[in-house]
């Protein structure tokens, strides 16, 4: 969690300490201004906590500006941005229609329900997840990357890394043929494999 | 009563199949040809029998014969009697008759040639061509069964079964069910008997290489006798692919023609194993090399064209469970498995003397080249087969239905598309036997530098997208080197043989037409690039409700609402709500366009037929999605803008020629050795 900078101190230690925020709460619920059960407050006490007020109202306005401005920018999402993220779901009913052009009355539901979730600030991801915990992984155009699923994506590769590898064995192989083979025949059957080749592209350029 | 007789001769022709296989074997083992021409005789007598079982399935079709369950969800009275002939295989049962009409057709075609100095694969050829035709027969007689018929017993309970149960009366539906109306779109009526052509033509390859397994004669010859009809395969593949796809633009209303639907990859799969096959077969015929390799990827095409049907008619794909409990499912399974442990245990016991012949020279030659070729299409097969299968795993380890979608086989397979149109340009320049950098380097620069000119300049002017750059360099690479070589050698012609260019051009892809055959292919594959690419990367789409009045715009174009109107056809059973609208670019008026959608009242379902608006620069695409009833002046419309799709049509059309040119019958081969004398011009790496 990352600290606003005017805010470490009392409650803000290593780690977020609610003891002592319920303590500085409590203080300020009660009115002290000056006296607390613990005593007098500290000049430096009082500066923080002003401090922490401040950055909390601020925080909130432009939290409510955030909101405000999202929902100024999509009134009622328009078709093409309800079509972005159905295209990216699959229907969780028919085999793998995507939802954008699904043709049932659930589809239809479906991509009102994605419009709803969009005017009232929904992100991409939100919408996603929201679907694949309702209709299981299935709805989403690929298998999500956890468990036996990892599979679908590094066995392919593994697979064609492997045959290429082969394959490049293969060629060394076979363009560097090694010497001593070629000295293991005698010299008269080499001929004769020679002519029996020849007859043999003769032949075949007869057929 | 033709319920029965057209399920009787299924049943005397399954019968007849299985003893043509049984005569075939037993005949080579007595080396008696007189019994080897019993079973050749047997299995010329398959395809007249199915035609007369598949007559009456017709006649049952267009005579409204709804007492029979096949009749009853295929067809309905509405249905005009082309749209019934059809529907035989609209559906399950009906579709596996036409396979093994199929099968049995192209088995007796093959058997009626001169077999003289191949005597010795006629018996095997006829056993494979028989099982095959025999295990379709057999699921159709005991698994899916087109004739079965409706029958009432006397509690009123309606069961399906061929013949009377006790105590039941036939039950007559007054009407059928009728066809899915997607699948009465002209599209969908021909695609599938190209890709069931594709299918079974690529099984007499593979028939002969089983042959030549068992036999022991394991030299080319094989391949050499089979070259044609793998060529016919390949087409009727390619074409089914195509026109697949095509329907799918017309008529499912997502503005594409590809989806990577399992449905869609079981038909892709065979295919990629076929063309690396037909390339790699070519460096036997030139090199005697790779012979096992060969057999591998003939039987693993034979292997995924069953597995491409299973897919499809099984139901495996919508659940494993569905898959479990259709008797269908198992039989396909074990044939797969049975049919394919003893292909690759043939390969096994024939692996010594299946070994190479001569030895690779180059890393470069065009022979690793095409092997480089092979690499690549076996790792989209290997992308897809895993695609296709994994989301089963899930579902039968874990329980976990999942979906394996076009972005995973996009993410995979674009590099590898990418290194295959690579592979395109430079191989054709690469010599067999030996080829280094530097000869290649030199071959080829001039049409690199200018393929990147082009790419800079439509950074410039066109795109920014790194995607569509790499993309049509590739193109632009591939297309330059396939056209200067035919420029060249075509010149070259031209100077010695004193003929005009185009003469010229004519007798050098006559000379040697499976090599202009194939690099016209080439450039019809550069020309599909094109339109593919354009529809992946340059897609845009927009939909919205709009007032007569009104309009959508796009990209330049504006899309006006004019008016929408719905009507009734009783008699052909259909409501129509038709929309008009106005296109305009950049406010200048280009036409009008009509999305449709049809409610057919016998299935209960929509049909949605887009508006297009086709030029070569792009697609204009509008769906009529929705509209108000009550005030009928409102209405949805999606719209997407396609650019270049059109290049994808026009690159199959180039295809067809191609092919044609390389698969078309050669003159007689005495007449063309008597010819060859004059061989004035012949490019060093020929073929």
């Amino acid at each position: 969690m990352r600290r606003p900078a005017g805010l470490s101190g009392v409650y803000f230690e290593d780690r977020f300490n609610y003891d002592s925020l319920r303590d500085v709460l409590r203080q300020v619920m009660a009115g002290a201004e000056n006296t607390t059960e613990h005593g007098m407050w500290s000049h430096e006490m009082k500066n923080q906590l002003r401090v922490m007020l401040y950055t909390l109202t601020i925080a909130l306005i432009l939290a409510a500006l955030w909101v405000v401005k999202a929902s100024a920018q999509n009134p009622t999402p328009t078709d093409d941005e309800v079509n972005r993220i159905a295209h990216q779901l699959y229907c969780p009913v028919c085999e793998n229609t995507p939802l954008d052009f699904c043709p049932t009355e659930a589809c239809r539901q479906w991509r009102d329900l994605i419009r709803q979730q969009l005017s009232q600030g929904w992100t991409e991801d939100q919408i996603k997840q929201y679907f694949a915990e309702q209709y299981g992984a299935r709805v989403l155009a690929e298998p999500p990357r956890t468990g036996l699923n990892w599979l679908v994506y590094i066995l392919p590769p593994v697979i064609i890394l492997a045959g290429a590898f082969l394959l490049f064995r293969m060629l060394r192989a076979w363009t560097k043929p090694p010497a001593a083979s070629s000295a293991a025949g005698s010299a008269k059957e080499a001929a004769q494999d020679d002519y029996v080749a020849r007859l043999e592209e003769e032949l075949k350029k007869r057929k | 009563m033709f319920a029965e007789i057209g399920y009787g001769i299924l049943a005397i022709t399954f019968v007849i199949a299985l003893y043509s296989v049984g005569a075939a074997i037993y005949g080579d083992r007595k080396k008696s040809s007189a019994i080897v021409e019993s079973a050749r005789r047997a299995m010329l007598l398959t395809w007249p029998l199915i035609s007369l079982s598949a007559g009456t399935l017709i006649y049952l079709l267009i005579t409204n014969h709804f007492e029979v369950s096949f009749v009853y969800e295929v067809t309905s009275r509405s249905m005009p009697t082309y749209l019934k002939v059809t529907a035989w295989w609209g559906g399950q049962a009906g579709s596996l008759v036409f396979w093994s009409w199929l099968m049995s057709a192209f088995a007796s075609l093959v058997t009626l040639r001169k077999w003289d100095r191949d005597r010795e694969f006629l018996p095997w050829v006829i056993v494979i061509t028989s099982i095959t035709t025999a295990f379709f027969l057999g699921l159709v007689i005991f698994y899916a069964n087109p004739f079965t018929r409706f029958w009432q017993s006397l509690d009123g309970k309606i069961v399906t079964s061929m013949f009377a149960p006790l105590n039941a009366i036939a039950f007559f539906p007054q009407d059928g069910r009728g066809l899915n109306p997607l699948l009465r779109h002209p599209g969908m009526i021909i695609h599938p008997p190209l890709l069931y052509l594709g299918f079974v033509s690529f099984v007499i390859p593979y028939a002969f290489a089983m042959a030549a397994l068992i036999t022991g004669r394991t030299d080319d010859r094989w391949i050499r006798l089979t070259r044609r009809w793998t060529l016919w395969a390949w087409l009727f593949l390619s074409l089914g692919l195509v026109v697949g796809g095509r329907w799918a633009y017309d008529v499912l209303g997502w503005g594409g023609y590809w989806g990577w639907d399992p449905v869609e990859i079981a038909a892709f799969m065979p295919w990629l194993t076929g063309t690396a096959f037909l390339h790699s077969v070519m460096i036997q015929e030139k090199r005697g090399l790779l012979k096992h390799w060969n057999m591998i990827l003939i039987i693993l095409t034979y292997a995924l064209v069953l597995f491409g049907t299973f897919l499809t008619r099984s139901g495996v794909l919508s659940s494993v469970h569905a898959f479990a409990q259709s008797a269908i499912g198992p039989a396909f399974f074990v044939f797969i498995g049975a049919t394919f442990i003893t292909s690759i245990a043939l390969v096994i016991y024939r692996w010594p003397e299946l070994r190479s012949e001569t030895e690779m020279k180059s890393m470069l030659s065009r022979e690793a080249l095409f092997l480089l070729n092979n690499l690549l299409f076996m790792s989209i097969l290997v992308v897809s087969f895993w695609g296709v299968i994994f989301p089963l795993i899930s579902e039968l380890t874990t329980g976990q239905k999942i979906t394996v979608g076009p972005p995973f086989y996009e993410r995979a397979t674009g590099p590898l598309f990418a290194g295959l149109m690579f592979l395109m340009g430079i191989a054709p320049l690469s010599a067999w036997g030996n080829s280094t950098i530097f000869t290649l380097g030199r071959a080829l620069w001039k049409s690199a530098v200018a393929a990147l000119l082009i790419a800079v300049f439509l950074f410039f002017t066109a795109t920014k997208n790194i995607l569509a750059l790499v993309g049509f360099f590739l193109i632009a690479f591939v297309l330059l080197v396939t056209l200067v070589e035919f420029w060249r050698t075509a010149r070259a012609r031209q100077k010695t043989q004193n003929e005009n260019f185009f003469a010229a051009l004519l007798n050098l892809i006559g000379r040697n037409r499976r090599r202009h055959g194939g690099y016209i292919i080439h450039l019809s594959m550069m020309l599909m690039a094109i339109g593919i690419l354009g529809i992946e990367v340059f897609q845009v789409q927009t939909q919205g409700t709009i007032a007569v009045g009104q309009s959508l715009s796009l990209s330049g174009y504006s899309i006006q609402f004019k008016s929408l109107a719905s009507w009734d056809d009783t008699p052909k059973g259909v409501n129509y709500t038709r929309a008009v609208v106005d296109i305009y670019k950049d406010g200048t008026f280009l036409g009008q366009l009509a999305p449709r959608k049809d409610y057919y009242f016998d299935s209960q379902q929509n049909m949605t037929i887009p508006g297009v608006r086709s030029t070569l620069k792009d697609d204009v695409y509008v769906l009529l999605v929705d509209w108000q009833p009550a005030s009928a002046n409102g209405a949805t419309f999606k719209v997407f803008v396609n650019p270049l799709v059109n290049w994808l049509w026009i690159g199959t059309i180039v295809f067809l020629f191609g092919i044609l040119i390389a698969a078309w019958p050669e003159r007689e081969a005495d007449y063309a050795l008597a010819h060859s004398k004059n061989k004035a011009y012949e490019p060093s790496s020929a073929d």
